[in-house]
């Protein structure tokens, strides 16, 4: 197992990147103390306002302060993101542990469910499951879970080919260890390495998947302080009042690029996933 | 496929009669209409009915908007081609090129440049994207329109203008990914020895790289280019919604916030049937670029 820390301290742009998920984490965390506005407060007098010193971003069409706003949609997306991702690498992990322990009739079961999931177009499939569900944060997280399970359980099926026929399986067995434990106890420890990159890299994805579900209108209602939403909402302005668009645009796209970049100093280089 | 579709719009809570009539129906009145909606058959009964009506071209009416299904349907299919045509023919060459560039500098400067654009274009959101373009090329340089709204009956070849941002908005995640393919696969193919053997006999590097290089390192390029058309349906539905494109994706979203259930279903089979045959015409593809594995 290759240790995480020193491979992060080595790239200077991987440790950049932590610093920015960390000032959004903080944001997230400690928006109320630092926004300078109430983010679902009207101001009508101030409407499409430039940033000035008295909005940085300036307002949007409601006379929301932008900036306060923007702190304040960092909450959601780093709460469903990481449970999304949870979801995810949990039961993409226990059905990939199944279809690598049990050969035979159930393993292949499982693999075959998955591939015809993974068929699926991603988009119709979220469109599907959220539209028949309603959009809400909790639909939004389980189906950004269902759209990794599958992904998630072929890194683990491909890691469990390489270690199940090894001694120390065996040797579990024939001291008459229950399967669960074999699989909790034994196999899961040594193949946590590459789980634990899958998820910082499917981190990455849940923020992209749900920020592009908040703008479609399937995610948080309005009028959650939302990134995507924030957008969705605004882009009839663009072209009077760029701002309303361009700075939630923006804090997506930091919070987006320093994951990747933590993820690929996690691995040591870009690799291609499935989406 | 159609299965499936059927099953999950059946799934979709809510009474499609009291869809209509509101919430102040009389049940008299529900009843009759179920009835004539053909509700109260059996799901395997309706499922068989709406195959083979889907099938003849009767796709039924939108509950929402209250027109034929099948006309809607298709003009908005032809305006997505459109625009996915475009963003296709704008990415296939540039990162082919680029891809086989990146692999003849590998770990130099151009490389690490190409992959730097190519990962940051993967990893953001289409309509994250779009927004910077706009912002950068239609209201810092006013190169072309923020808007890709067309009239209504319009064809979409006479607002070509307004379909660039969209096609290259389209165009900055599909480049990552077969960029880096072809990338991949040229490192592959140059590395080998019979480019080896083709430098050594003195070939000119231009026709090394056509005739040895390209050809091969295109195979598993063609593949992840069918495999994209399927990403690229999720991409339209975000770049459409943020253009106001009246395409399918945008179709597509506005029937699953609307709970319109046939035309739905009807944007789901058509998204399903252009992704099958994507896929098989990259096979096919496949076939001609591919000697060894053209058989029967």
């Amino acid at each position: 197992m290759r240790d995480a820390s020193p491979a992060i301290v080595r790239s200077p742009l991987a440790l950049l990147g932590l610093l920015v998920v960390g000032v959004w984490i903080a944001c997230a965390i400690a928006w109320p103390l630092i926004a300078p506005y109430d983010p679902n407060q009207f101001h009508f007098s101030a409407r499409l306002q430039p940033p000035s010193p008295s909005y940085f971003f300036g307002t949007d069409q409601f006379g929301r302060d932008i900036f306060s706003r923007v702190l304040a949609g960092s909450r959601d997306i780093l709460v469903v993101a990481p449970l999304a991702t949870l979801v995810g690498i949990l039961c993409g992990t226990a059905l990939g542990l199944v279809a690598g322990y049990y050969r035979g009739l159930l393993g292949e079961a499982v693999l075959r469910v998955m591939d015809a999931v993974m068929a699926f177009p991603i988009v119709t499939l979220t469109l599907l499951v959220v539209a028949s569900l309603g959009p809400s944060l909790v639909n939004v997280i389980l189906v950004i879970g269902l759209v990794f399970t599958p992904r998630v359980a072929r890194v683990v099926y491909a890691s469990m080919l390489a270690v199940r026929d090894l001694n120390f399986v065996a040797a579990a067995r024939l001291r008459g260890e229950s399967d669960a434990y074999i699989l909790i106890g034994e196999i899961l420890p040594t193949i946590s390495a590459p789980i634990v990159v899958e998820a910082t890299v499917r981190v990455g994805y849940a923020i992209f998947a749900s920020a592009t579900l908040s703008f479609l209108g399937l995610g948080v209602p309005p009028p959650a302080a939302d990134w995507g939403l924030q957008i969705a909402d605004a882009r009839t302005f663009i072209q009077s009042a760029p701002w309303t668009v361009l700075f939630p645009a923006l804090a997506i796209a930091s919070l987006v690029i320093a994951i990747n970049l933590v993820s690929d100093g996690l691995q040591g280089g870009g690799e291609l996933h499935d989406r | 496929m159609s299965l499936g579709v059927f099953v999950v719009s059946e799934l979709l809570p809510g009474d499609v009669a009291i869809f209509i009539l509101g919430q102040q129906a009389t049940p008299e009145l529900l009843a009759v209409l179920r009835q004539q909606l053909g509700l109260n058959e059996p799901p395997p009964v309706r499922y068989v009915t709406w195959l083979t009506l889907f099938v003849r071209g009767d796709w039924g009416r939108s509950l929402a908007l209250q027109v034929p299904i099948a006309d809607l349907v298709l003009s908005r299919t032809v305006n997505s081609l459109v625009l996915a045509a475009l963003a296709l023919v704008l990415t296939i060459p540039v990162s082919i090129g680029l891809g086989l560039v990146a692999a003849l500098q590998a770990g130099r400067f151009a490389d690490r440049l190409i992959s730097l654009v190519g990962l940051s274009g993967l990893a953001l959101p289409e309509f994250v994207t779009g927004v910077v373009l706009i912002v950068v090329f239609s209201l810092t340089f006013h190169l072309a329109p923020a808007s890709a709204q067309i009239p209504t009956g319009a064809s979409p070849l006479s607002v070509l203008p307004a379909l660039v941002l969209p096609a290259i908005t389209l165009a900055v995640t599909l480049f990552a990914y077969i960029s880096r393919m072809t990338r991949a696969s040229a490192v592959e193919v140059l590395a080998s020895d019979y480019v080896r053997t083709a430098v050594l006999k003195g070939l000119p590097m231009a026709q090394v790289v056509v005739r040895h290089v390209l050809r091969n390192a295109l195979l598993p390029t063609v593949t992840v280019i069918g495999a994209q058309i399927g990403w690229l349906v999720g991409g339209l539905v975000v770049v459409e919604h943020l253009f106001g494109y009246p395409g399918l994706g945008d179709l597509l979203l506005f029937a699953a916030l609307n709970k319109d259930v046939p035309l739905l279903e009807a944007c789901v089979m058509v998204v399903a049937s252009v992704y099958m045959l994507s896929n098989l015409g990259a096979e096919l593809l496949f076939g001609v670029l591919n000697p060894r594995i053209r058989h029967a």
